[in-house]
């Protein structure tokens, strides 16, 4: 281990990481509107949009990341539609992670029970009151812990990005073992860096987990 | 010269090389899934042991599968590991090596949910009527918890198989290489091949992915009641 070319390249993997926080932020947030707006078009099964909706669903589910990737970056160019690597990367992001998220959001949604919209119906309430005040924040409690699973998985899956080119931290990484051959160093740093991003993270998922379930049973 | 446009999939032997490239990532998924199976199950049924030493060993290990992109262990093993002992290790080997690694975490912790979540009472009854620990097992909770098993154990399989397109970035040569492969030499006379075919591959993995796992959805709604 040569501690002085880690720190030496510690300022790569700190820009490299930057990258990924802030593709993987963009991604998630896009996810989520997504799958928000799926799973209400499903909850209230909007006619021919469902239909969509659904196709979408599966679609995004069984087909890997990279395979959308390249099609998205190599493929979609040689019919006339031209997106940058890092606009590809989004769109992939948030076509993969918006199915995760309609499915995390459905398990909330299904949770709220009809007596609840009943009740808040017959005391005269819109639907769409009914939706925002009633239906909404109860769902959302329910779904919190595999919505942060989900951004969790979604952080892990922009490590494929490098391969359209954008500079993430495996990008850096196999750059560094190709110029340096200091593969020990650049993998260490690798594994580093990820853990920073993930560990807090997983350990406040967790937190937030024991903590709902306090607030679901009252002990 | 006219563009070829979609009949790049047909010409020539295309469609048998794609076919046969996705079959080498088959074959690591499907490979890589028994492993996971095999070495998964007597791992989950470990994890729910009482000793707190066992369970935090297992759930280290699973936690440091989880927490690490899959595609960071297949950068560990395919430039850390030769780099470390000096023993050059082949893509597709390293490929199923971290498959069945990541795999047999994830089968574990499904195992353990299934064989938790059945009543206690099930292997008191069976303690009661003088069964072996064994026997319980055999005949009580492993039964039983395969109900609970499969359509968990199939999506996996389907993560498997996706997943499995990243062994193309360590150098594997499967349906991505080989389509890569077809666009360079089709470049001159279908300049919209990578179009055709990156999309071809994109329809494959759906038309595999999408039975197996619309099976495992319908297996779930029936085993429900």
């Amino acid at each position: 281990m040569d501690i002085g070319f880690i720190l030496e390249i510690s300022s790569l993997y700190l820009e490299a990481a930057k990258f990924t926080l802030k593709l993987a932020s963009i991604g998630i947030i896009l996810s989520l509107l997504i799958g928000l707006f799926c799973s209400l078009v499903n909850y209230y099964k909007v006619k021919f949009l469902k239909k969509i909706v659904n196709w979408y669903i599966e679609l995004s589910r069984n087909t890997p990341l990279l395979i959308q990737l390249f099609f998205l970056y190599y493929g979609l160019p040689k019919v006339g539609i031209k997106l940058g690597a890092f606009t590809c990367a989004v769109i992939g992001l948030a076509f993969l992670g918006g199915s995760y998220m309609a499915e995390a959001f459905r398990g909330g949604l299904e949770a709220v029970s009809k007596a609840q919209i009943e009740a808040g119906l017959s005391i005269g309430l819109t639907k769409a009151q009914v939706t925002r005040y009633i239906i909404f924040p109860q769902a959302l409690a329910v779904s919190i812990p595999s919505i942060g699973a989900n951004a969790i998985f979604i952080i892990k899956e922009t490590s494929i990005v490098s391969a359209i080119s954008l500079k993430d931290l495996m990008f850096v990484t196999k750059d560094i073992i190709g110029i340096y051959y200091k593969t020990n160093e650049a993998l260490l740093m690798l594994v580093v860096a990820y853990l920073i991003i993930l560990l807090p993270l997983s350990l406040l998922l967790t937190y937030i987990e024991r903590r709902l379930r306090y607030a679901g049973f009252g002990n | 010269m006219q563009d070829l446009g979609i009949r790049v999939l047909i010409e020539g032997n295309n469609l048998y090389r794609l076919m046969g490239g996705l079959l080498i990532t088959i074959r690591i998924a499907i490979i890589s899934a028994i492993i996971s199976i095999l070495f998964g199950i007597p791992f989950g049924i470990v994890m729910t042991s009482k000793n707190k030493l066992v369970r935090f060993v297992c759930r280290t290990y699973l936690e440091a599968v989880r927490i690490i992109p899959v595609m960071v262990w297949l950068f560990i093993f395919y430039f850390g590991v030769p780099k470390l002992t000096g023993i050059h290790i082949a893509g597709d080997v390293v490929s199923v090596i971290v498959f069945s690694i990541w795999g047999t975490a994830e089968m574990g912790d499904l195992v353990r949910g299934a064989v938790t979540s059945l009543p206690k009472h099930q292997k008191e009854s069976g303690k009661a009527i003088g069964l072996t620990n064994l026997q319980i097992y055999s005949y009580i909770i492993i039964p039983q918890s395969i109900r609970r098993l499969l359509p968990g154990t199939i999506n996996l399989v389907t993560r498997m198989i996706k997943t499995t397109s990243l062994v193309v970035l360590i150098g594997v040569v499967e349906v991505l290489k080989v389509g890569q492969q077809v666009i360079e030499s089709f470049v001159l006379q279908s300049p919209s091949a990578s179009f055709w075919v990156y999309g071809f591959i994109f329809f494959l993995y759906f038309i595999i992915c999408y039975p197996i796992s619309l099976f495992a959805r319908k297996l779930e709604l029936r085993w429900k009641e």
